[in-house]
């Protein structure tokens, strides 16, 4: 690292309290947001590249992020991700389907709203239940949400074979959009998905930076180290964790309508399954809890496992010698062992590893 | 100095957390047969690194004793388990007493014992004398552990330790949050299971009046280090001991002034 | 009187009686939890390894009792080494955490018993018949029959018999009390001197021989596939219900669940329109029962103090 925060004189509360103290670290990012991820890559990225791995990456990573908040942040295990991202997908999906006027970005909106309401409804037990057992909560959300879907066909507008073909005239993302050239067709295809899920995980990502470093994280924090301590410095405790569920579930409902409709293109509740919520799991683990950035570097390691053994498989053995049983296998077997390892080692995930390698790299090569 | 070999004789050790976190530089403590001796140091000075090194649950948490070595009776023990320690009669007594919550005060006893491999008769037998020396908890066998007040939990934790028949407690801060009262009551119970047991202790201390009453020699450590050892009346009459560790002993002293004792050399034991 | 109620009898028997084999898994469950304080989600995948195994050999003309020795030998060396490399190394650390490296476990076997095995669907036959039985004849009042499967009551007397073995285990040997010790507080366990990793070394290997009898029964009872590993998803509520901390409560659980789940889909799954309800609504029922006795029915009640 050739710039660090020793020797920067702070004058005012504001440029003490700023997400990114350091200029360099405004700079840079502002450079990647900007300038990489807004321009060079969606100038340049193949539609391979957008909608099997960028796409998803990110969507996993708000999807985590949601888990991280009621897990890593506020100690409530959860087991229902993928049931309240279906019920975001869902809400999208049939708010867009039975209001005509509306737009995308207030329909995640709402979807993440409705979600986050399931998610406190789910989440009230945790007022009297704690610890493991409050698995079953989270448990009967998710399978209520797997047989609410498949049980009333009206969510999927009755049709019969279960998923629904999302059509670009569903892509409303701003009024009178027809007129310009980003139209419908434009946000259907993979470079305006990409566009459209970059913004909200970036809106997200500085929203959730915010909540946990005001007094909503910190109270959430509290409450996970120990709660009746936290009661008794005068936090709510009923308030903060019903937050914690809201705000966790808002997230995954939004992760839910953008799986659907910038993801993978289609409405399909089995896609939300209880494998799906354990995936969710390993990325909050494997990146590391409590932390925004590992949230992000454990989705892009738990899916892109698979893939880069298929890719590397493919060019080493030639094309499609490695069968999908195999690649399912392997990745099932190095995900478990990697989990367990990073736990007795490295706690704190990638996020931890990121940050000590930080620290080193600083003194690199006067010590080590 | 006598010639007999100490029961426990920690030289110059080193302990380090994770292999980074330096928690002990130059830590040497001696104590005889038979002999109470006090390890006195504020919070985070590594009175209770001390002692995990010694009862071989530093590993548990990640640290290591780096450097020096721990000998009791003359066997080094850094090969050695907790479960070895324990076999050998070196018993911890935790800090913040970790009583098993959900077991019954009893029950808690008889978890001491099972290092013995003991008949039920003798079990019953070790039963009644802990219940002797700590006639508090009798009344209270059946109760949750976890339900107890401190002070009974303290003596059920240092109860729980003497069922292993144990030469040697390492005595954790038994003062912690207990009443004076209390306090003074459990120092009288470590005298006598002192006098009339044959049992020796170290026992770390925030405390310092009280320890250093009971104690025959003190420590004291500062930042990981000892900067001071000498017998408990040696050290009680020391000015900056008093000022330092029991609120004052020379009249109106300023604590801008009071000289601390880590820009001493560390004393060499 | 009302007419239905022979129906209901029936159905409740019926759910009754599933509910034992749900008990079945409750039990390794609760064993390990009690003794390490580890919920350990592998459970289910143990549950298939174990029976995979067996069938594997039974398939191949291997005998009954040999083919069994040789999965119970291999069971016990798995929970050894499961201790040896998972849990050992994580003693002291967060329950949150266990249970994580529990969940990274069960992916990992996941992955191996597929990769060993193929993903097909067995079968088991324990020759035990599965021709009901009159239990009652005319049962008094009432006048009804009450049938039974023999694979019921011999599924419900082994879960009774090692139910009622680890319950005295626990309570009056010296080895059970350092169990619930360990479960406690791991830190103070070893500073009395108990052996903790030998210790865990007893419980997952017992754990893993319970796994072969629950596996080798839900094997009969619905094939040995992939799908096994959902007995895990049957045993959560039941222990839950139960109290993660008893394990006369995993039996009681699993009554609770299995009756509940049976008249759930008999009689309210017309009110909710469809069926499949019995997913979410044993979960549901476990709420209900946590929302009244937050740790279980008989579960240990949570000591706190700042």
């Amino acid at each position: 690292m050739y710039y660090r925060e020793a020797g920067r004189l702070v004058k005012s509360f504001a440029a003490d309290r700023r997400m990114l103290p350091l200029m360099e670290d405004r700079f840079v990012t502002t450079l990647f947001v900007v300038v990489v991820m807004y321009g060079l890559v969606t100038w340049l990225a193949s539609d391979y590249i957008f909608s099997a791995i960028l796409i998803p990456m990110m969507v996993l990573g708000v999807a985590t992020l949601g888990l991280n908040i009621a897990t890593g942040y506020t100690g409530q295990l959860s087991l229902g991700t993928a049931g309240f991202m279906c019920f975001g997908a869902f809400a999208a999906f049939n708010l867009i389907f039975r209001l005509d006027w509306m737009y995308i970005p207030l329909a995640f909106f709402l979807a993440g709203l409705i979600a986050g309401l399931m998610g406190i409804i789910f989440g009230l037990p945790a007022l009297r239940i704690k610890g493991f057992y409050l698995i079953v909560s989270t448990l009967a959300a998710q399978f209520f949400a797997e047989w609410v879907f498949n049980a009333y066909p009206w969510f999927l507008n009755y049709t019969s074979s279960g998923v629904v073909n999302l059509p670009p005239f569903h892509y409303k993302v701003f009024p009178f959009q027809e007129l310009t050239p980003l139209n419908d067709a434009f946000w259907h295809s993979s470079r305006g998905r990409y566009l459209i899920t970059l913004t909200i995980t970036i809106a997200l990502i500085v929203a959730c930076k915010n909540m946990v470093r005001s007094s909503t994280g910190r109270n959430w924090m509290a409450v996970r180290d120990m709660d009746i301590a936290a009661n008794v410095i005068g936090i709510s405790v009923a308030k903060t964790k019903l937050m914690a569920f809201f705000v966790s579930t808002f997230y995954c409902g939004v992760a839910g309508a953008m799986y659907s409709y910038c993801y993978i293109g289609n409405l399909d509740f089995m896609i939300f399954n209880l494998r799906r919520s354990f995936l969710v799991m390993f990325m909050v683990i494997v990146g590391g809890l409590g932390s925004i950035l590992g949230s992000f570097l454990g989705a892009i390691f738990v899916y892109g496992w698979p893939i880069l053994v298929t890719r590397l498989g493919d060019a080493i053995f030639g094309g499609g010698t490695l069968d999908t049983a195999f690649v399912e296998n392997n990745s099932k077997i190095v995900v478990g062992t990697i989990i367990i390892v990073l736990l007795i080692r490295e706690p704190g995930g990638f996020a931890a590893l990121w940050n000590t390698s930080k620290q080193k790299l600083r003194v690199w090569p006067f010590s080590k | 100095m006598s010639t007999e070999t100490p029961i426990l004789s920690i030289k110059n050790i080193e302990v380090l957390y994770s292999r980074v976190i330096s928690a002990l530089h130059g830590v040497s403590i001696e104590v005889q047969k038979g002999e109470i001796v006090s390890l006195l140091g504020a919070n985070g000075s590594g009175k209770t690194t001390t002692c995990k090194a010694v009862s071989r649950l530093l590993e548990a948490e990640r640290g290591e004793v780096s450097k020096g070595t721990i000998e009791y009776n003359g066997v080094d023990i850094s090969a050695m388990s907790p479960y070895d320690m324990v076999k050998t009669g070196v018993v911890q007594v935790l800090e913040g007493r970790h009583i098993f919550g959900h077991l019954t005060v009893e029950e808690n006893l008889l978890t001491g014992s099972f290092i013995r491999n003991a008949d039920s008769a003798s079990v019953k037998r070790d039963l009644d004398y802990v219940y002797s020396r700590f006639n508090r908890i009798k009344d209270r066998r059946k109760n949750l552990g976890g339900l107890c007040s401190g002070g009974e939990q303290q003596m059920v934790a240092m109860g729980r330790a003497m069922m292993a028949k144990p030469n040697l407690i390492l005595l954790d801060e038994p003062s912690m949050g207990l009443a004076p009262q209390l306090i003074e009551e459990i120092f009288e119970i470590v005298k006598t299971l002192n006098e009339e047991d044959g049992v020796s202790f170290l026992v770390s201390e925030q405390n310092a009046n009280i320890a250093l009453k009971y104690a025959k020699t003190g420590y004291i450590i500062e930042n990981g280090r000892v900067v001071l050892k000498g017998s408990a009346k040696e050290l009680s009459e020391s000015d900056s001991v008093k000022d330092m560790y029991m609120g004052g002993g020379a009249e109106d002293v300023s604590f801008s002034d009071v000289k601390y004792y880590h820009r001493r050399k560390p004393c060499m034991v | 009187m009302w007419e239905g109620l022979p129906f209901f009898l029936e159905v409740l028997v019926g759910g009754l009686l599933s509910g034992v084999m749900y008990s079945l898994v409750a039990i390794g469950f609760v064993l390990i939890y009690k003794s390490s304080g580890v919920f350990n989600f592998a459970q289910g995948t143990m549950l298939l390894f174990a029976a995979l195994t067996f069938v594997s050999m039974t398939e191949r003309q291997v005998n009954f009792w040999v083919a069994f020795s040789i999965t119970l030998v291999m069971m016990v060396i798995m929970g050894i080494i499961i201790e040896r490399t998972v849990m050992r190394p994580l003693a002291n650390q967060s329950l949150l955490s266990l249970f994580m490296a529990t969940v990274g476990l069960n992916y990992f076997l996941e992955g191996l018993a597929q990769g060993v095995w193929d993903s097909a669907v067995h079968g088991v036959d324990l020759g035990i018949s599965n021709d009901p039985i009159f239990l009652i004849e005319k049962f008094p009042i009432l006048g009804l029959d009450i049938i039974i499967s023999q694979f019921d009551i011999a599924a419900a007397l082994i879960a009774g018999s090692m139910i009622l073995g680890l319950t005295l285990f626990f309570q009056y040997t010296r080895t059970g009390l350092s169990l619930r010790a360990v479960s406690d507080d791991h830190m103070a366990a070893m500073a009395v001197g108990i052996p903790l990793s030998r210790i865990w070394a007893i419980v997952w290997a017992v754990t893993g021989v319970i796994c072969l009898i629950a596996g080798l029964l839900w094997g009969d009872r619905v094939s040995v596939s992939f799908t096994l590993t959902a007995a895990v998803l049957k045993g959560l509520p039941v222990i839950l219900i139960g109290g993660l901390t008893s394990i006369p409560g995993a039996i009681v659980g699993g009554l609770i669940i299995g009756a509940s789940e049976k008249l759930g889909e008999i009689y309210l799954a017309e009110i909710f329109g469809g069926q499949g309800i019995e997913h979410w609504w044993a979960y549901t029922t476990a709420l209900i029962f946590l929302m009244i006795r937050p740790t279980g029915i008989f579960g240990e009640k949570e000591i706190e103090r700042v």
